[in-house]
């Protein structure tokens, strides 16, 4: 009787571990797929485009993000290839001038601000340290939104438990002390937060 | 404390900010006051607010000397968070969402942290916090209008002046930028320091000898309202006229708050 209820009671035990910790993290996150495919590869492979040409510090040092319709229509004024996904953004956003709304894997809330000027130049990392390999990528990945709170499931870094998560990988305010605090940086709470 | 400590131990100079408002030059025009809501995403004023659910960061007092015509004479004194170096706000939080900030010596208010609980306000001696009583609401099409730079507050959390520290980050991104790691003292100016029209209002680094405010807050005119209860406030006042000095000190909460909202 008593080893049947220990059984139970681990049997219950690891079934709601193995729910918290891998089914739940998956159920709170909706994947969107991204308005249509873009390959990095492609542009940088193909083209000879360096990262800077689309996405650059600009001279009031703020950070171009993502390039609008003005700097893709250098090159796709017309349809450049056969895909389906270049179809897709020629016609249905060049031609009508509206603005891809893209999903962005790494957008922080509306309180933090990070410059990334400070942290190209001064900081010297690198833009993999953060955004991964996606420079090098085929094709976008489905984005993962946050259920509740909206957020990218990227900010979490490789794993969202943090176990065999790199150092310095992540976005998560933690990640960011971290790194402030082994470059001995004094930085206030108003130095990242608006 | 501890944060300015932790300043002074890293052998670094960071700036101190400060500013300075002359009490002779103020005519009470409210711009600042404007300037300000504009800049912090503040929503505008609806007509029930009163001066408890007003919420403006810079509030203009209007204080009198009380003598009847012809002896009679008033002077407008711009209120707003005098970002003290011994805080009363810090001290009292719970929640520690009152910082004072080791890069500028600006009285940071971190509203994501706040729980609403108001003892700030209560500490306060300048009564230059505000509570958000309820989400704040724009007018259809003026959400577009809001600054990128600034997060609004919910509902539920305290405010107050800032010293407009998203123009110090966005200063500070144009200065890295060029590759600078220090600003220069015109790079970073406060919205109701800029708007000012009779130039009233002077902001700087108080620690640097060279700059426009450490000269002016040597001048034996100046003075700290409510100084002698040893908040150390970063904002000094300026005035020629001895009855201001003294009334503003005593007066201050007896008289009318002028603008409920900017």
């Amino acid at each position: 009787m008593n080893n049947k209820g220990i059984l139970f009671f681990f049997a219950g035990f690891i079934a709601m571990l193995v729910f918290g910790w891998f089914l739940f993290p998956s159920l709170m996150y909706q994947k969107l797929e991204q308005p249509f495919h873009f390959s990095h590869v492609t542009h940088t492979e193909m083209t000879g485009m360096s990262c800077n040409d689309c996405h650059y510090v600009k001279s009031d040092g703020q950070f171009s993000g993502i390039p609008t319709n003005e700097n893709c229509s250098m090159c796709h004024m017309g349809i450049l290839g056969e895909t389906e996904d270049e179809r897709i953004f020629v016609e249905e956003y060049m031609m009508q001038d509206r603005e891809v709304p893209w999903f962005v894997y790494s957008r922080q809330p509306e309180n933090v601000y990070f410059p990334h000027v400070q942290h190209i130049d001064f900081g010297e990392i690198s833009c993999e340290r953060c955004h991964g390999e996606h420079g090098t990528s085929e094709s976008l990945r489905p984005f993962q939104r946050n259920r509740l709170s909206g957020y990218s499931r990227d900010i979490w870094g490789p794993s969202i438990s943090r176990i065999n998560n790199p150092a310095g990988i992540g976005m998560k305010m933690n990640d960011c002390i971290r790194c402030h605090e082994q470059s001995e940086l004094t930085i206030g709470c108003i130095g990242c937060h608006k | 404390m501890n944060n300015r400590n932790k300043v002074t131990q890293d052998n670094q100079k960071h700036p101190r900010y400060g500013m300075v408002v002359d009490l002779d030059k103020c005519t009470g025009c409210g711009t600042c006051s404007l300037a300000c809501a504009v800049e912090n995403n503040q929503q505008p004023a609806t007509p029930d607010m009163t001066n408890r659910t007003g919420n403006t960061w810079m509030r203009m007092y209007k204080v009198h000397n009380g003598k009847p015509f012809p002896d009679s004479r008033a002077v407008f004194v711009p209120m707003f968070c005098q970002q003290c170096d011994d805080t009363p706000c810090l001290y009292v939080c719970p929640q520690n969402a009152v910082e004072l900030d080791p890069m500028t010596g600006i009285v940071a208010q971190i509203p994501e942290r706040c729980f609403g609980c108001r003892y700030c306000m209560a500490a306060c001696p300048y009564e230059s916090r505000y509570f958000n009583w309820w989400d704040p609401v724009w007018p259809e099409g003026m959400e577009k209008t809001l600054n990128p730079d600034v997060s609004p507050r919910m509902r539920g959390v305290v405010e107050k002046c800032n010293f407009c520290h998203g123009r110090w980050q966005r200063a500070r991104a144009k200065a890295a930028s060029e590759g600078r790691r220090e600003l220069r003292e015109d790079e970073y100016i406060p919205a109701c320091v800029e708007c000012c029209p009779t130039e009233a209002l002077t902001f700087g680094n108080l620690d640097d000898p060279k700059s426009k405010i450490a000269k002016l807050v040597d001048d034996p005119n100046i003075f700290k309202i409510l100084g002698r209860l040893g908040t150390k406030p970063k904002v000094y006042y300026r005035t020629t006229r001895s009855w201001v000095r003294n009334a503003v000190d005593r007066n201050i909460y007896s008289e009318t708050k002028e603008t409920v909202h900017g």
